[in-house]
């Protein structure tokens, strides 16, 4: 068994307004940010558990998501980084 | 007729839905507390509002994994009722209990005011004792509130009348199709934003959430 750390991004659904981005977006174009075009706020998630590899570790970690990280009605995720400790 | 009010770490409104049932309309209620697995032989379950488990990662996600969930679910698949408020409809659609899910509020802000909202159906367990397109009165308190699921699911609410309450005049939270409170396929499960349960009794402001309650003892077999 290794101990993996898998990172994950978790972000509104794309189309689903998303009002907390819409106002970050806003105070940036308020602050001179003029090129700010969208701006979407979402969670990222750190997972430690040990897996004997790392797909195993990604499997594990993808059902989790579809579980209980995220809410497949609003939310889109992704697993963007998979460590060995 | 015996009522369970389920309690999380976190539930607010227990006590609130406790004296809708018992001082109010004089039934029977009991706690049933989220790490047992025994529902008492209760009648209704009611889902009350609060923040259970802080609303971490989402509100109603950790909830919905609580022991006596495993029940709840089992007592709706069979087809008994469930009133799921403010915080319980949240916990309802991460259930699965519900389609949909409740999102943060359309303008950010947790709003805590008194709403208006037209009943929709009275062909419901949950609203039999209203009359039809009757607008009531009820307090909001929430943060996310705010109704969405994809354009078929609603299509789908509407086609079969399970959209059973919408606000009217304010849209408090942007819900979509102004959905304030909608039944499950079989149409005994309620989820409702709103609190019916804040206003039973004139004293504290108005009455018009007893009728749910009412509707229930007229139209499920104890």
């Amino acid at each position: 068994m290794t101990r993996y750390r898998v990172s994950v991004e978790i972000k509104p659904r794309e189309g689903i307004l998303d009002p907390q981005g819409k106002a970050v977006a806003d105070a940036l174009r308020t602050l001179g940010f003029a090129g700010v075009q969208d701006v979407h706020v979402g969670r990222y998630v750190v997972v430690d558990a040990n897996s004997p590899n790392e797909s195993n570790a990604r499997e594990s970690v993808n059902a989790m998501c579809k579980k209980l990280l995220a809410n497949p009605v609003i939310e889109d995720f992704a697993i963007t980084r998979v460590e060995a400790l | 007729m015996k009522f369970g009010i389920v309690r999380f770490p976190g539930s607010n409104c227990d006590t609130d839905a406790y004296h809708a049932v018992v001082d109010t309309l004089g039934e029977e209620a009991v706690y049933l507390w989220h790490k047992d697995h025994d529902l008492q032989d209760v009648d209704v379950v009611i889902l009350p509002g609060g923040f259970a488990y802080g609303d971490y990662l989402r509100a109603g996600a950790i909830a919905r994994f609580s022991p006596i969930m495993t029940e709840v679910i089992a007592h709706a698949r069979r087809g008994a009722p469930v009133l799921a408020i403010c915080n319980g409809f949240q916990v309802a659609c991460e259930a699965g209990l519900l389609p949909g899910a409740l999102m943060r509020n359309a303008g950010l802000q947790y709003i805590c005011e008194s709403i208006r909202m037209r009943v929709e159906t009275t062909d419901t367990i949950f609203t039999a004792n209203y009359s039809p397109g009757q607008i009531v009165r009820a307090p909001i308190a929430h943060g996310e509130g705010r109704y969405t699921a994809d354009e078929a699911t609603l299509d789908e609410l509407e086609a079969h009348n399970r959209v059973v309450l919408r606000y009217v005049g304010v849209n408090p939270n942007g819900s979509a199709r102004d959905i304030a409170g909608i039944v499950n396929e079989t149409g005994n499960v309620l989820g409702i934003m709103p609190h019916p349960e804040r206003v039973v009794e004139s004293l504290v402001g108005g009455n018009d959430g007893l009728a749910i309650f009412s509707s229930l003892l007229a139209r499920v077999p104890a």
